[in-house]
């Protein structure tokens, strides 16, 4: 199964509630996938700012102190680039006032077997094994603000169940993408990534569709030609979420296989597998409530 | 414990009942509806999307559903009147064997899937394989269906007041299939036939049944061109 909850809120007024409100909704979707889970949050206030770069890496123990590693990558940046380095729950953030490329070097250099699962201007990537609610929690993802948050609540078939193999995967700035489902021909086309020069993490197929998206708009694509163009490459089941700074998108297989229901309103844009998940948020009653229909790429941007 | 909530009036209110589902689990619900006497009417609160609502119930009572619905809603309904005042998820209906259910909104995927009688209106529109497998269930769809819609159909009649997805009545055994707007494709061995007399007939009726004033005359009818009943020995090599 999988469960897959998300939100964008174009009311500003609502952002200080983003974590709160996306927590409820998870709540809703455990039971599809209890056996670890995964977060991104946008434009959190604590998390990320604007200006700085971010990068999530897997695991809150990275074998050094965080004093070491500010130090470490520091040493590696020029000298007003105020790096640092926060523990939130089972992941560590580190974060400097250099482009992405710059801080990516410098952090691979300092902790050579570190796992970089996030990274951008606006986001932050969480994810873990274990109990998705326990998850949230020890992150703090009630009390987060924010402008977009997208979660994922796993029950692993193609490959393991590792905190890496959780969802969401971020393999450009600001972009994440979740699945439910299952890609049949992600071998083939992971080969022919790999000609290209892409380098993976895992061997999570999921994995697969993230680093075709990204590959697809360094090209060019926008986010909607990219997941056209994913539909026409991919071969099996799925219900997609895409999210990057300002938009998010949702497409499901030409046939239908996974569930989604949406929620739109003046004040948000909520996306679920299950409508139950979207029974508490504010103004549902009022909220237009749709099926998206089967292969057709819808997108929101803030 | 189901909240049983005394009646507003006395006696013609006496075999009225509410469950609110903000305090009560779905099991209680069931439980209670499973245990209900024919003539009882009750009410169900709160319902927020949970799944297996009302579902199996064999009493002639009137269950009214105020919000949306989850999964399998009022799945292997035996008797009874079911009305959901909001939309309805996956499997509504799943195998009714009779009587009524009827969504306000939308519906999702495979609704009314196997079901061998009674009658489910959507008044909305209805996702892929609506009446799925049907075996003699009776279906009408205010607005549009998904694909694969009645995909193996073996009874019954399905009556869509808006258009139909692709692949519908693929492979096909029998059942009357009615639209009135537009048909994206038909499935293997399913054909448009003639709208007779008998037909537009039974079509108002339907129709009447499921409060709708739709001119029968508009909708074309398919079926089963009984071409796959058969094993043709040119086709042993696809086996």
């Amino acid at each position: 199964m999988c469960g897959i909850a998300a939100l964008q809120l174009r009311n500003p007024l609502l952002r200080p509630r983003m974590g709160s409100l996306l927590s409820s909704m998870m709540c809703q979707i455990v039971d599809r996938g209890p056996d670890s889970a995964g977060l991104a949050v946008y434009d959190t206030p604590g998390l990320v700012s604007e200006g700085t770069s971010t990068l999530s890496l897997l695991g809150r123990d990275q074998g050094m102190t965080t004093a070491a590693i500010t130090a470490g990558v520091a040493a590696l940046l020029p000298a007003d680039s105020a790096a640092s380095v926060k523990l939130v729950g089972d992941t560590t953030l580190v974060s400097a006032a250099v482009g992405t490329g710059l801080l990516v070097k410098a952090v691979s250099e300092t902790l050579p077997g570190s796992t970089i699962i996030g990274r951008g201007e606006h986001v932050a990537v969480m994810k873990s094994v274990g109990h998705p609610m326990e998850i949230a929690a020890a992150h703090g993802l009630e009390a987060m603000a924010g402008s977009q948050g997208l979660s994922h609540t796993r029950m692993a078939t193609e490959s393991a169940v590792t905190a890496g193999g959780s969802h969401p995967f971020s393999v450009a700035d600001d972009l994440c993408l979740v699945h439910n489902g299952s890609f049949s021909n992600h071998a083939t086309i992971r080969r022919g990534l790999t000609r290209e020069g892409v380098v993976f993490d895992s061997d999570n197929d999921t994995e697969v569709g993230a680093r075709y998206v990204a590959s697809r708009l360094k090209q060019g694509d926008t986010l909607e030609e990219a997941l056209v163009n994913l539909g026409k490459v991919f071969d099996g089941f799925y219900t997609l979420v895409v999210t990057t700074a300002d938009s998010m998108a949702v497409v499901r297989d030409p046939i239908a296989c996974k569930p989604a229901i949406i929620a739109e309103t003046d004040d948000y844009v909520a996306m679920a597998s299950e409508y139950r998940a979207l029974a508490g948020l504010p103004g549902i009653e009022n909220a237009r409530i749709f099926e998206p229909e089967p292969g057709k790429v819808y997108t929101w941007s803030l | 414990m189901v909240t049983l909530t005394a009646p507003e009036s006395t006696e013609s209110l006496l075999d009225t009942f509410s469950v609110d589902l903000a305090d009560a689990p779905v099991r209680d619900l069931n439980q209670a509806l499973h245990n209900a006497a024919d003539g009882q009417s009750w009410t169900v609160t709160s319902p927020g999307g949970k799944h297996s609502l009302a579902v199996g119930i064999d009493a002639d009572v009137t269950v009214t559903v105020e919000g949306h619905a989850g999964y399998y809603a009022a799945g292997m309904h035996q008797k009874g009147d079911v009305t959901i005042n909001g939309n309805a998820g996956v499997g509504l209906a799943e195998n009714i064997m009779s009587g009524r259910v009827h969504v306000k909104g939308d519906a999702s995927q495979s609704a009314a899937a196997t079901g061998h009688g009674g009658l489910v209106i959507i008044d909305g529109n209805a996702g892929a394989r609506c009446g799925i497998s049907m075996k003699g269930v009776d279906i009408v769809v205010g607005g549009n269906i998904g694909h694969m819609s009645a995909f193996m159909a073996q009874a019954g009649r399905l009556v869509v007041c808006g258009d139909a997805g692709e692949a519908l009545g693929d492979s096909i055994y029998e059942a009357r299939i009615y639209v009135k707007g537009t048909v994206a494709s038909l499935g293997a061995d399913c054909i448009e036939k003639p709208l007779k007399d008998e037909h537009i007939a039974e079509l108002g009726e339907l129709l009447a049944a499921a409060g709708r004033t739709d001119n029968p005359a508009d909708f074309k009818r398919y079926g089963s061109a009984r071409n796959l009943y058969h094993f043709h020995v040119d086709n042993s090599t696809s086996y």
